[in-house]
């Protein structure tokens, strides 16, 4: 069952084009988790947006690396254009300064240390999880290319399809409405 | 498994994930202002669909599924990013901040 969930069994060198490849998934993952770390971790909130928008951006490397490029178009469109953008105008329109440590009134006990381990033990167990866990293979039934997702965008999943639609138009009416409310 | 043949495995995706879901977590619980929580809520949406994508690529029987439930994930994002946004435009006119220490009226 391990080998079928990691498929060929047998080490490729480096320089060969299975090699480049796989140092290419490396700094991708690398990518991921260095714009990860900028986002937890700045203090300055621009710069948690930059790290979002790089660690998306890499995400965007590995849905290609899951045999899905129009994902990945998607996650750079949506994630990096758009998200972001929205994220960053909130930070100029509010400009919050995160108050150091010393300057807050109040210092949560789940902040610091506490979130540090909650967040290790979940990743812990949640690895340990993935990687001990036999996974079940099962025969594909198509490509999962782009024409078999649209296929089944239009045929399986048409009414969640109408209703993320609905989800949209009523949120953009909502942030309107928040927004403009109070405005003097 | 060799250090190269990293991306044919299921597990690297499955761990990718789970690193992601614990730096949200953490962003979630350590951040101060209601933006950075925002950012880290990111994380965690995308560790769910990092997992969905992996499990569609590797062990799916229709690999088309964890593709679009990712992307109705990204839709669901987009929207909850629009409302967090306008809602902390809303609190900000308010309060003159979005500092979690100051939004306490109901503290007492």
């Amino acid at each position: 069952m391990q080998a079928l969930v990691c498929q060929p069994a047998v080490a490729p060198q480096l320089f060969s084009a299975e090699g480049v490849v796989g140092v290419i998934f490396l700094l991708t993952v690398a990518l991921v988790l260095t714009g990860a770390m900028i986002a937890v971790n700045a203090r300055r909130l621009v710069r948690a947006v930059a790290g979002l928008a790089i660690c998306f951006t890499g995400l965007a490397g590995v849905y290609y690396f899951l045999l899905s490029p129009f994902l990945a178009m998607m996650q750079l469109l949506i994630y990096v254009g758009a998200v972001s953008i929205i994220i960053a105008f909130g930070i100029m329109l509010a400009t919050p300064e995160e108050k150091t440590s010393a300057g807050a009134r109040y210092r949560s006990p789940l902040a610091g240390p506490l979130a540090c381990s909650v967040a290790a033990l979940m990743f812990a167990a949640m690895s340990l999880l993935a990687v001990r866990t036999e996974w079940q293979v099962f025969p594909r039934r198509n490509a999962g290319d782009i024409k078999a997702v649209g296929l089944a965008l239009l045929t399986e999943h048409a009414l969640v399809f109408e209703l993320i639609s609905l989800l949209l138009l009523l949120s953009i009416l909502g942030a309107l409405v928040l927004a403009y409310r109070g405005r003097n | 498994m060799h250090v190269l043949n990293l991306y044919n495995c299921l597990s690297t995706y499955l761990i990718i994930g789970a690193l992601l879901f614990a730096f949200g977590v953490y962003g979630l619980l350590a951040r101060r202002t209601v933006i950075g929580m925002l950012i880290s809520a990111e994380f965690v949406l995308a560790a769910a669909s990092t997992n969905l994508m992996a499990f569609s690529r590797f062990v799916a029987q229709d690999p088309a599924t964890g593709q679009i439930f990712t992307l109705f994930i990204m839709a669901v994002a987009a929207a909850e990013a629009a409302i967090a946004i306008s809602i902390m435009i809303a609190v900000y006119r308010n309060y003159k901040s979005i500092d979690n220490d100051d939004l306490v009226d109901l503290q007492g």
